[in-house]
């Protein structure tokens, strides 16, 4: 009995010295474990899915990828963590995972109140819906007292709730809390439309049994801008995820390739030799290596390869760039120079 | 009778250690109050600790959220509500469709149950045997898989609005649910309530009345036709002098779906019939447990007066079963009451999903939100127990008296 006493006071005392559990570095943790931690999707085709033997693949997962390359020298060393929309940000947020490559949607409430920051744009998207071609519906407008399936915790909810508001429409909307089981009770006929992000409504409509029987709506109802997410207090590693994604879309605007890479590291063009560390010592002011962009090039290429890889001309998918075109070819996508 | 059995002499502070510690003397008090310190002290390091690090992490906390637009839709809601309610109203639409489907799946639960145990002890093989088979399938499939079953296999069975399956003409049956009249409350609806409460109340006077006279002496009084004439002749006096008590909103195909009337979704029937038939499964065997338990001879003593076998069954032998059939009864209907939270996989919107899916989605305030739908849920089930000793305690009341 007494040491039963003495061993809950131990405990309780134990507990209650534990400090705040980031006093590390994430950096510093990601070297030590060995295992870079990314949280991705439950399987979006062309952002984050696994193939039949379990390899993860897509836009996401890429960039999940050139982080393990700068951060651990091997693009393979990653632990993918599968999260719902409405887990995402609780597993950030207790740690479980060091960065959310996860289509999210970059919000100021979503910046401000939960403790994380979005890093930088990786794909600008944008609200649509998705319809059977049978309901000859041709415009959003026409959708009034259409049920709708869409997928809880998502931006997408209070999107459709704006859009049906401000048009005066009646709607239904069911809503689930896995992108499978949304695009399962659509195709049962539950609702009339889907509802989600554009990239997303051409990524689910390849599970459908026929994709040629149902269209997407013109109308494109929101600004979805989907990026990286870290922990907010570590600044270091918010600059070292930042900085990757923008690496990647200055490799693209110079024409550093995944097969030219080694040649490239030859050049005497001032900018490529600062992207690529054969002069000066940017990597290092991050807390890397001075070859980090060759690592990350060397896993994934640059942004507009692992974009046409994944969901672009070279994908089933075969989305168009669109705004995620580069900005001196007619899109928005814009990278701080790296000097 | 003997003489009333020695009283202990009174000694409050021997009694109080003796009830604290199970040991005697000062050392034991003092034991048990370090130990409540300490626990008290454990609790409060916990929550400043949360509290903390929450502070440190820049995550928002306390409860000024609830206040904060929802901005967003539910497509079940038993009170009013639209997306520019609070996140508040949306606690209270989720819980309340919690309830609703808790309380109409204990219903069913329990007749089901009670139907298929009595089913199982019958003389006749066949229903016997159907009422086994039930039992083992049913209580042997993981409910989620049940629930998925019934939400997919209901929905695939329906049609789509354009091709409604319709009931007379005023109610219609299809993939959205089946909409049927909205009933809309006129001048006479006040009145036409009173006088159905009124022939209620006077058929179950008139109905222990007749008991008591069977009981006291002996003679059967015929009330039914009676009771039958008051339930139907006051309301229809009512609607005669004062006008229809309600209107009906007949539902319309207007587009995609139907206008006007009310729904019920496939998610609500779905999750109900899951729930119901599931739950029903477990009801069966612990109310044949109890049944089994009462000694043979009350039957065979039941049927020697004359009594048919329902007879026997509705005075003698269940009165008797239920003390034994109530605890494990309570638990199954806590259980249903929890597994309602499912619903968040086929869409309804009850509490776990609308309230600590999507509100914690949006407003990231897991800690707080948990904890209050871990109240709602602990609070639900202790009420539940309560009712449910409170009906055990009559009954051993009604059976020691």
């Amino acid at each position: 009995m007494k040491y039963g006493w003495f061993s809950i006071v131990m405990a309780s005392m134990f507990l209650g010295s534990l400090a705040p559990a980031n006093a590390q570095t994430t950096l510093k943790t990601i070297k030590e474990r060995g295992v870079l931690s990314c949280g991705v999707s439950q399987g979006l085709p062309g952002f984050s899915a696994p193939d039949d033997t379990g390899k993860w693949s897509g836009l996401d997962v890429d960039f999940c990828r050139a982080l393990a390359a700068v951060v651990l020298n091997d693009p393979l060393k990653i632990k993918f963590v599968p999260l719902s929309a409405k887990d995402r940000f609780t597993a950030l947020q207790s740690g479980e995972i060091d960065v959310l490559s996860r289509n999210t949607t970059w919000s100021l409430s979503r910046d401000t109140s939960l403790g994380l920051n979005f890093t930088a744009v990786m794909y600008y998207d944008g609200q649509g819906f998705l319809v059977r071609r049978s309901l000859k519906v041709n415009s959003a407008l026409e959708l009034n007292g259409a049920s709708v399936c869409v997928q809880t915790g998502t931006t997408n909810e209070q999107n459709l709730a704006d859009y049906f508001r401000a048009n005066n429409m009646k709607y239904e909307v069911v809503a689930f809390a896995t992108a499978d089981e949304t695009i399962k009770a659509y195709e049962s006929g539950r609702c009339d439309v889907f509802t989600s992000d554009v990239s997303q409504l051409y990524a689910e409509r390849l599970k459908l049994t026929v994709p040629d029987d149902h269209a997407v709506l013109p109308e494109i109802i929101s600004k979805e801008p989907l990026g990286p997410v870290v922990r907010h207090g570590d600044d270091q590693w918010f600059d070292i995820v930042k900085w990757t994604l923008f690496a990647m879309i200055n490799a693209e605007e110079l024409n550093v390739t995944q097969k030219n890479v080694g040649e490239m590291l030859k050049s005497n063009k001032p900018e490529i030799a600062r992207l690529l560390g054969t002069d000066g010592n940017l990597g290092e002011q991050l807390g890397l290596t001075k070859d980090w962009v060759v690592r990350i090039v060397k896993a994934v290429g640059n942004y507009g390869e692992s974009f046409d890889r994944n969901v672009g001309a070279g994908s089933k998918l075969r989305i168009s760039r669109g705004l995620n075109k580069l900005w001196n070819q007619g899109g928005i996508q814009y990278a701080p120079p790296i000097r | 009778m003997a003489a009333a059995p020695r009283q202990p002499p009174f000694r409050p502070l021997a009694h109080l250690s003796r009830a604290l510690s199970g040991g005697t003397g000062w050392k034991g008090i003092a034991g048990q109050l370090a130990f409540a310190v300490l626990l008290a002290w454990l609790a409060f390091d916990i929550v400043t600790n949360a509290q903390d690090n929450l502070r440190a992490q820049h995550i928002a906390s306390g409860f000024g959220f609830l206040s904060g637009t929802a901005g967003f839709s539910v497509n079940q809601a038993l009170i009013r509500y639209s997306e520019a309610d609070t996140y508040l109203r949306v606690f209270e639409v989720g819980l309340l469709n919690t309830l609703l489907v808790s309380i109409i799946g204990i219903v069913f639960a329990t007749l089901i149950g009670f139907a298929v145990a009595l089913g199982r002890l019958s003389p006749n093989w066949l229903l016997a045997r159907l009422s086994g088979g039930y039992v083992e399938v049913i209580r042997n499939l993981p409910l989620l898989f049940q629930l998925l079953f019934w939400y997919l296999a209901v929905l695939a069975a329906l049609p789509i609005p354009r091709q409604s399956l319709s009931v007379f003409g005023i109610a219609y049956l299809n993939n959205r649910g089946f909409v049927v009249p909205h009933a809309l409350p006129q001048h006479g609806a006040g009145v036409f309530m009173v006088a159905i409460l009124v022939a209620i109340a006077a058929s179950l006077v008139m109905t222990a009345y007749a008991r008591r006279r069977l009981y006291r002496h002996g003679q059967r009084l015929r009330v039914w036709p009676l009771a039958l004439a008051l339930l139907v002749g006051l309301p229809l006096l009512s609607i005669a002098l004062f006008g229809a008590p309600v209107t009906f909103d007949v539902p319309v195909l207007r587009g995609f779906n139907f206008a006007g009337g009310t729904r019920v979704t496939p998610e609500f029937v779905a999750l109900a019939i899951a729930l119901s038939t599931y739950t029903a499964a477990f009801i069966a065997e612990i109310v044949r447990g109890g049944l089994l338990s009462v000694p043979k001879g009350q039957m065979e003593a039941g049927a020697s007066l004359g009594l048919s076998r329902p007879a026997v069954l509705r005075l003698v032998i269940i009165p008797q079963a239920m003390r034994l059939i109530l605890p494990p009864l309570t638990n199954q209907y806590l259980n249903l009451t929890k597994n309602s939270s499912l619903a968040v996989a086929i869409g309804y919107p009850d509490l776990f999903s609308v309230f600590a899916g999507t509100t914690l989605s949006q407003t990231g305030q897991a800690v707080e939100i948990i904890a209050m739908t871990m109240a709602v849920y602990l609070a639900i089930s202790l009420v539940t127990s309560a009712l449910m000793n409170l009906y055990g305690w009559h009954i051993d009341r009604s059976q020691h008296a």
